[in-house]
């Protein structure tokens, strides 16, 4: 088990150096100039050939592309991703908040949505076919085909303007995470608790469970055999959703007006902030590493088939 | 000799299509007696089997009597049926891979199933499974419990379940095709271990195979099943060799002749005609 984790941890370093190099070159292939961003941004009149020179050697942009690229990684490895072209601020001092920021709602929701598929994913498979299941796939389907905006829209306007119970917006206390939470969940939880149900069921026709009750085994015994087996499927999907769910806030972010990486992100692209944009990338890259490795090592602890053949 | 199981008029069919599998079958099993089902596949073999433990899907339904020990399985509780379920009757299944969950060591399933019916200790439940194990000639049983299903082979795993099955002391034993899923030789060490278990526990028995040369090992009585119907049944000796059905002959020289064809391409080498 050791060994298997340090390998996948190995694993993940030239992964990672990729997607670096990657997302730096697709930045850079941008037509705007930098230079021009940052004069723009420091509000001056003309900009003269002269100046964007200057800036760019303030900048270190007139340094061939591969040593760029090194000096940020260097950099970027030591957590320093530069300086905002356009506030001026180290960029770490924007996004670390606004990283926690949605990684508080990230996990609240992550929470929720892990609840409630496992949750309704057993309940429908134990009941399948019957009323209940029936009308909760019903409710879920119609439910996620929303776009997330426009149930969004919806419970502000009830919660919050019919009702006044809750914050239409902003992050100033644990009512503030409700309704985002609640669009974020639905969203997907519709689609995992399917995933959950469908593997449930194709648990409950396995020879295993024929023999249990053949030894007279009570249903409760036989039916957290089958949820261990059928969470197996279930884990890797969550884990993969945590990731997904971190760099797909940017709607539900934008729509309650988040203090997080999805509102920062879509501003720094309006702008042209490229050192927010390429650390940004960066970190939801290593995010979906790492929890793709966290799901690989959950998986091999509970299938004893897959830590053999490791 | 008594009746232990009677089978009565057992009718199986399915809820949503309506398509009859078993039309009307009625049997009974002896006290200490094996009867073999034969047929081949979807022939409602295996459904009558499962029947008979009440252990059908839900979309199957069915009708009729199952008489044990005198009482009427069919009128039974889930509850009450599922103790009898492993204690009185006791299913072997055809495909040990598959029989034992893959995420846990075989020794889960023992230790929960013992520990259902009889309430032992986990120690106790070691020590009689040990026993056992040992007898149906598995070596390292301690070791063996503490392994995943895919760790071990087929016949280790059929085995296993014999094991249980000698701890369980059912009354009637149901062994499901048992050696269809094995190699040869493993089919050879299995059967060995049932007839052993059969002399030596002297409980009833159900047999379902296709394999006639195994039927005629271990059976006492035949019944051949084929598309739902029971088209004949007898003893074993009278079953192979003056057989009335038109479909028993048919299976009788099929085999006979498979056995011929065996013979004349070994070349003469004595080989067990079984």
């Amino acid at each position: 088990m050791g060994n298997f984790i340090i390998n996948r941890l190995l694993f993940s370093v030239p992964l990672l150096l990729t997607i670096s190099f990657f997302s730096f070159i697709l930045i850079n292939l941008s037509p705007m100039n930098p230079a021009e961003v940052v004069l723009q941004a420091q509000g001056v009149p003309v900009i003269t050939d002269e100046l964007i020179a200057e800036t760019n050697t303030k900048l270190g942009l007139d340094q061939p592309f591969l040593i760029r690229y090194i000096h940020w990684f260097l950099a970027c490895m030591q957590l320093d991703f530069g300086i905002s072209y356009v506030t001026g601020q180290p960029v770490w001092s924007l996004l670390g908040p606004a990283f926690l920021n949605t990684f508080k709602l990230t996990f609240v929701s992550v929470i929720a949505i892990i609840a409630l598929s496992i949750g309704l994913g057993v309940i429908c498979a134990l009941r399948e076919g019957k009323r209940l299941d029936k009308s909760v796939r019903g409710v879920s389907f119609f439910l996620t085909s929303m776009p997330s905006y426009w149930l969004a829209a919806l419970l502000v306007w009830y919660f919050s303007v019919h009702l006044d119970l809750l914050p239409t917006s902003g992050m100033d206390s644990y009512q503030s995470y409700v309704l985002p939470v609640t669009v974020i969940t639905i969203n997907y939880a519709g689609i995992y608790f399917r995933i959950v149900r469908s593997s449930m069921l194709s648990n409950l026709n396995e020879d295993y469970v024929l023999y249990g009750k053949a030894c007279g085994l009570s249903e409760k015994i036989i039916t957290l055999h089958i949820l261990r087996n059928s969470l197996q499927v279930a884990v890797s999907v969550f884990c993969l959703a945590i990731p997904t769910i971190f760099g797909s806030t940017v709607v539900v972010e934008n729509l309650f007006a988040w203090p997080g990486l999805g509102t920062l992100s879509v501003k720094s692209i309006l702008s042209r902030d490229f050192p927010i944009i390429q650390a940004y990338v960066l970190i939801l890259a290593a995010a979906f590493v790492l929890f793709n490795i966290a799901s690989d090592i959950l998986n091999a602890a509970m299938n004893p088939k897959l830590r053999t053949g490791l | 000799m008594m009746n232990l199981l009677e089978v009565a008029n057992l009718k199986i069919w399915d809820r949503s299509t309506g398509k009859v599998i078993v039309s009307n079958s009625s049997f009974q099993v002896k006290q200490g007696s094996c009867l073999a089902i034969v047929g081949e596949s979807g022939s409602g073999k295996s459904v009558t089997c499962r029947a008979v433990m009440r252990l059908n899907q839900a979309g199957l339904l069915e009708s009729g009597d199952i008489l044990f020990n005198g009482e009427n399985l069919t009128r039974l509780s889930e509850k009450e049926m599922r103790k009898r379920r492993g204690k009185n009757l006791c299913l072997i299944m055809q495909n040990g891979m598959r029989a034992f969950d893959p995420s846990c060591v075989v020794g889960v399933h023992l230790k929960e199933t013992l520990a259902a019916h009889f309430g032992w200790s986990s120690g106790e439940i070691t020590a009689k499974m040990k026993h056992a194990m040992e007898s149906v000639m598995l070596k390292n049983p301690i070791e063996l419990m503490n392994k995943y299903p895919h760790q071990l082979s087929g016949g280790m795993l059929q085995r296993v379940m014999i094991a249980l099955a000698i701890v369980l002391e059912p009354d009637i034993m149901i062994a499901d095709e048992p050696t269809t899923a094995l190699d040869t030789i493993s089919q050879y060490e299995v059967i060995a271990q049932f007839i052993r278990l059969r002399e030596r526990m002297g409980c009833s028995m159900i047999f379902i195979s296709h394999d006639l040369g195994v039927v005629r090992k271990i059976a006492d009585e035949v019944l051949v099943m084929k598309d739902g119907e029971i088209v004949e049944s007898g003893t074993t000796q009278a079953i192979f060799s003056a057989a009335e059905h038109e479909y028993t002959r048919y299976l009788v020289s099929t085999k006979l002749a498979l056995n011929q064809h065996f013979k004349r391409i070994m070349g003469g080498v004595h080989v067990d005609p079984r």
